[in-house]
């Protein structure tokens, strides 16, 4: 898994590639909290899974965890990008519920 | 299809769930699994595997048992640990139940939406062992229309 942050205004883009499981959610964690933690403009966070192979329930685990470190700033979470065996996983999971998914960056960045 | 099977036993660390997706992907690629059914069972194995690693062995050392076999266009996966078992089977399947903050309790959930059948058996302090098996769409299919 590998993770690339920048901020533009107040929202956090984090472009995920690879896997995102039990093995690599610590570090998707620990890379977006260190990031939040470093500057408190941040206020959104936009998932790009353009290039994400894999996400489990780990995975998800960890997003939701990011969502509430946000809902503490009054923030929202996104998602850009997602293919479709990934929607179905955050269909299940309930996810939806506190993450918005828009079909790219660009609309995501107009919503916010 | 003939029957084939692999038994494979490794330790429990988080970086051997990727590992078991690899082995379970390629022995399921012997059946007709459209890409989307490859992809569920991935994430089930992924399920199962994470499960050994964080409850069973609670990320101490120990062995994971994967046992996979194809018969009748069917593919079985066992996932076997020598573990703390688990105590209340029905509260473990709860969905969204979960022992850590930082996890959504879908496991199970993902395990029994994504394969055709899923058990458990479990004895605290024993182990556990999942069962899972699925059968590609397609080759159900073609025994409907006689194919």
């Amino acid at each position: 898994m590998k993770l690339e942050l920048r901020r533009n205004g107040t929202t956090l883009i984090a472009q995920v590639s690879g896997e995102l499981d039990l093995s690599t959610s610590p570090a998707f964690r620990e890379q977006i909290e260190t990031k939040l933690a470093e500057d408190q403009l941040i206020q959104h966070l936009i998932l790009d899974f353009t290039e994400a192979e894999f996400v489990d329930s780990s995975g998800l685990g960890a997003i939701l965890g990011r969502y509430k470190t946000l809902a503490q700033r009054k923030g929202r979470l996104s998602a850009v990008n997602v293919p479709p065996h990934l929607h179905r996983l955050f269909e299940l999971s309930g996810l939806l519920k506190v993450m918005t998914i828009y079909p790219s960056l660009q609309e995501a960045q107009n919503k916010i | 299809m003939k029957e084939n099977y692999l038994k494979v036993t490794f330790p429990s660390l988080p970086e051997n769930v990727s590992l078991s997706r690899v082995i379970v992907a390629s022995f399921a690629a012997q059946l007709d699994f459209t890409l989307n059914e490859l992809e569920e069972i991935r994430v089930a194995t992924s399920e199962a595997v994470s499960n050994c690693v964080i409850h069973a062995y609670r990320q101490t050392s120990g062995e994971i048992r994967l046992e996979l076999k194809i018969k009748d266009d069917t593919l079985q996966i066992k996932v076997l640990d020598q573990g703390c078992g688990i105590s209340d089977l029905s509260l473990a399947k709860t969905p969204a139940y979960s022992t850590d903050p930082e996890r959504m309790g879908l496991g199970l959930i993902f395990m029994e939406s994504f394969m055709d059948e899923m058990t458990i058996e479990s004895e605290p302090g024993q182990g556990t062992q999942v069962y899972m098996c699925k059968k590609p769409e397609r080759s159900r299919s073609d025994h409907g229309t006689g194919q």
